[in-house]
């Protein structure tokens, strides 16, 4: 069975079908991509999946359980965790707060406990403290960890959302054009996290328009034109598809 | 039976124009800025007193209103020009706290200036009442509603026919893009806190001879005016002016029926009814945030 | 942050508190202080709920009529104990609290503004009516407040209470913003759909913390009333939740000392005004106005960031 499933999904705004009878699966362990020219439907996707909108049909199944309408906070129970296309960083927060948040599930939420502040929870958050700059050398951002998000490059922002989304142990996470905005240094860069994270066991689901990243990394991708599925296969499948070419006449596939 | 209906209902519409006025003001700049001006019952008050003072002063009537409608409008362009202006980017309880110490500032001026007492002046087609139905309509009343109709048919047509009144539209509805076709952003601040500084000071005029005034109404009226506009559904026009008829009625009549002593509570539980079961309001627009 | 200097500042505090009777000359100083002490609580569980979790609350003043009135109320009627009556008084707030934040808390910061500022003058309008149980307009008197056969009394038994009150807040506090349930109302304050994502139920965080800071407040409406000696609807009135925003706003938002320099400045303010005869009501507004237009982030905050402590504000 795969990870994920994703079963004739609609999606309308209005009059505008935003995405319209999609079906893919994601199996375990994957690098899977979703591509597509502006105004595909690739970002309305991924808020149906992770629950942001609610679907107009079908339905989306994690392990086989059905989690279509789910709220957000529920899937994150379920192990799925995301990055955003414009930054959702807190920014009245440190980064290494920012992180302690991905990992707002593994800890004890209690509000007296916490006002008093009890041992166990204090020594748990001294742990966490620790586990999330851990976190942000991996993501590459270590001399960043005391500052305001604020005060942080756009770039480093891009990372220190994917390092909060590890933090919160993820089986399936989700990134929303990591590169978007990005030199071609860091571009790179990115790249080689995503790596790093699916070598670590973690599924990617990624939105991406760097066709040069796309294309090295993902080990199947999906092809999305005006909501509807176009094509679905491996990097070369994809490229060689004639839909495709039409689709994205002009540009740099 | 009838009468006695009829009765509150009079006073009910009467009282709901002038909410209906101040929901009209506080929609504007909501529309144009986002900020829910906490000093808008002020100028409710600020028109009724200056009519006051300029009649005292000897004055003809309309030289009078004219003069009360002119400088809450001045001064709401003030307090668009010095207060709001300069902390455009700060949070919306800091804005709040603006435009309360704004509200202070007029109060505290008129308390000083006019004295603590409560005033009046005669109706303006005198007091004699008309008889309906077995009920009484001061002539006051009417002139509160034929100039409240007047003026939503005037803001009617200033908003849907007039260039100045689309372009409000278009800064209420997305900033940047009015900026970006050329619309001066500046001005129509300006003219939403002058033009709803006036609707206020309007609707003081106007029903200052039926209810009197003194330096401390402005906050209840506003408030009320406030929830007028958010039973309307926050940023809809045709919605405030519903909105504050419905408050006023539904205030009369719970004021005559139920209990007197309560009134000034109606408004509000009123609205946390609404906010319950109908949270956008009567008439509020449906919006879908992108992530 | 190591543990000592995690309480540096509440260590200052304590120090302050301490040494500060040395200084108050009479009666009529320590009752200043005790009323200062007495707002910044307020302010602070208020600014736990405006600002770090970003919500509004145009209302408070209600929460405390609340408490005020239970503790005058249940012993002077019913015969309660004092305690008992506190409690009670506590519970009643937070529960309006509760079944007012459900549905409130799903929508926009103006409807929230709107709620709070009905639920508040409801409440203040039903203390001016129920005359025969509130004394109406004119207030009532309120027991002394005592436990096992000692009775807090006079300006300088108050004042210790308050003083350990104030610490003790102020540690809670700052104990909260630095756990997961403090990042995680942060979070939403931050970004509702990044917090949302990581597992926040925000609805849940937002209410949990405006409960709580309704009873708090409630707590300290029955401190007010006990401390007095009488109430009056005064204590419930839109001008008294105004004044307790403002001072977490002028004071700074998410800003735990803000919350304090806040209180204290404007429980002194109207005893400075009082020269001004007649002028108070202006100058308060001015004041008011030109602070926010100047500081929109709040004294605390502001002065913080002259001084060099970029970025990294310290809770």
């Amino acid at each position: 069975m795969a990870l994920l499933e994703v079963d004739n999904l609609s999606k309308a705004f209005g009059g505008v079908k935003a995405v319209q009878d999609v079906s893919f699966a994601v199996e375990r362990g994957l690098v899977y991509s979703v591509i597509g020219p502006n105004g595909a439907g690739k970002t309305t996707l991924f808020n149906l999946i992770t629950g942001i909108y609610t679907p107009s049909e079908g339905d989306i199944r994690l392990e086989g359980q059905s989690i279509a309408g789910i709220a957000p906070h529920a899937l994150a129970l379920k192990g799925m965790a995301r990055t955003f296309q414009n930054l959702q960083v807190c920014m009245n927060m440190t980064a290494l707060e920012n992180v302690m948040v991905g990992a707002h599930l593994q800890l004890d939420r209690n509000l007296v406990k916490a006002m008093l502040r009890f041992p166990g929870l204090a020594r748990r958050d001294r742990e966490l403290r620790d586990e999330a700059r851990e976190l942000m050398r991996f993501v590459g951002l270590e001399s960043y960890w005391n500052l305001g998000a604020s005060s942080m490059p756009y770039g480093a922002l891009k990372r220190l959302e994917i390092a909060r989304a590890l933090a919160a142990k993820p089986q399936i996470l989700f990134l929303d054009e990591p590169a978007a905005g990005l030199n071609s240094r860091e571009t790179a860069e990115i790249d080689e996290l995503v790596r790093k994270v699916a070598d670590n066991n973690v599924t990617v689901v990624l939105v991406e328009h760097d066709m040069k990243m796309v294309m090295n990394i993902s080990d199947r991708i999906l092809v999305l034109d005006y909501g509807k599925k176009l094509t679905e296969g491996t990097a070369r499948e994809v490229r060689e598809n004639p839909d495709v070419i039409a689709a994205y006449l002009g540009s740099n596939v | 039976m009838l009468p006695q209906f009829l009765q509150f209902l009079f006073s009910g519409i009467t009282v709901g124009a002038t909410y209906a006025l101040a929901a009209l003001g506080f929609t504007l700049i909501y529309n144009a800025s986002n900020v829910i001006n906490f000093a808008q019952g002020e100028f409710i008050m600020l028109g009724g007193m200056l009519v006051f003072y300029f009649m005292q002063a000897g004055l003809p009537l309309p030289v009078a209103v004219a003069l009360a409608i002119a400088i809450p409008a001045v001064v709401g362009m003030l307090l668009e020009k010095l207060a709001i202006e300069p902390a455009r980017d700060a949070e919306v309880v800091t804005l709040i706290i603006i435009t309360i110490g704004a509200s202070l500032v007029i109060r505290g001026l008129i308390q000083i200036w006019l004295g603590k007492g409560a005033h009046s002046y005669p109706g303006f087609s005198g007091s004699d009442p008309i008889h309906i139905g077995g009920a009484t309509l001061l002539p006051q009343s009417l002139w509160v509603l034929g100039v409240t109709a007047l003026v939503v048919v005037a803001l009617w047509y200033f908003f849907s026919r007039t260039l100045a009144g689309k372009a409000i539209l278009a800064t209420s509805c997305n900033r940047l893009a009015a900026e970006l076709v050329g619309i001066n952003t500046q001005w129509v601040l300006l003219v939403s806190f002058a033009l709803s500084a006036a609707l206020g000071a309007i609707g003081g005029v106007l029903l200052t001879p039926i209810t009197l005034t003194s330096y401390d109404v402005g906050i209840m009226l506003g408030l009320k005016g406030f929830v007028a506009a958010v039973v309307g559904g926050l940023g809809s026009g045709l919605g405030a002016v519903l909105g504050g008829l419905l408050v006023g009625v539904i205030e009369a009549m719970a004021a005559g029926y139920i209990s007197s002593a309560y009134k000034d509570a109606v408004p509000f539980i009123l609205i946390l009814f609404i906010l319950f079961f109908m949270p956008r309001g009567i008439l509020g627009a449906q919006v879908t945030e992108r992530v | 942050m190591s543990g000592v200097r995690r309480h540096y500042s509440l260590m200052l505090l304590a120090a302050v508190l301490l040494l500060l009777p040395l200084v108050l000359p009479n009666n009529f100083y320590y009752d200043i202080v005790i009323r200062m002490a007495i707002n910044a609580i307020i302010a602070l569980g208020l600014n736990l709920l405006i600002g770090f979790a970003g919500q509004i609350s145009l209302g408070h003043a209600g929460f405390i009529g609340i408490g005020a009135y239970a503790s005058a109320i249940l012993p002077t009627h019913f015969g309660w104990h004092p305690l008992l009556a506190m409690a009670a008084g506590a519970a009643i707030a937070s529960s309006i609290a509760a079944i007012l934040a459900r549905p409130i808390f799903r929508l926009k910061g103006q409807y929230l503004a709107m709620a709070t500022l009905g639920m508040g003058i409801i409440i203040a309008i039903v203390i001016k009516n129920e005359a025969a149980y509130t004394g109406g307009p004119d207030g009532m008197p309120v027991a002394p407040i005592g436990l096992m056969g000692f009775e807090i009394a006079g300006e300088k038994q108050w004042y210790w209470v308050l003083a350990a009150t104030l610490l003790f807040s102020f540690w809670a506090a700052k104990n909260l913003i630095d756990s997961p349930f403090g990042r995680a109302l942060r979070a939403l304050h931050g970004s509702e759909v990044a917090a949302q994502v990581m597992g926040v139920d925000i609805v849940r965080y937002k209410v949990a913390i405006f409960v709580l800071s309704a009873f708090f407040a409630s707590l300290m409406g029955s401190v007010t009333a006990h401390y007095i000696g009488f109430v009056t609807p005064n204590i419930a009135d839109f001008f008294h939740s105004i004044e307790l925003v403002t001072m977490v706003v002028i004071g700074g938002m998410a800003s735990i000392y803000g919350s304090l320099i806040g209180a204290v400045l404007l429980t002194a303010l109207p005893q400075a005004l009082s020269t001004f005869e007649g002028w108070e009501t202006v100058v308060f507004g001015s004041i008011l106005m030109t602070c926010m237009i100047f500081m929109p982030k709040g004294l605390v905050p502001t002065l913080a960031a002259r001084f060099g402590r970029n970025g990294r504000e310290d809770p």
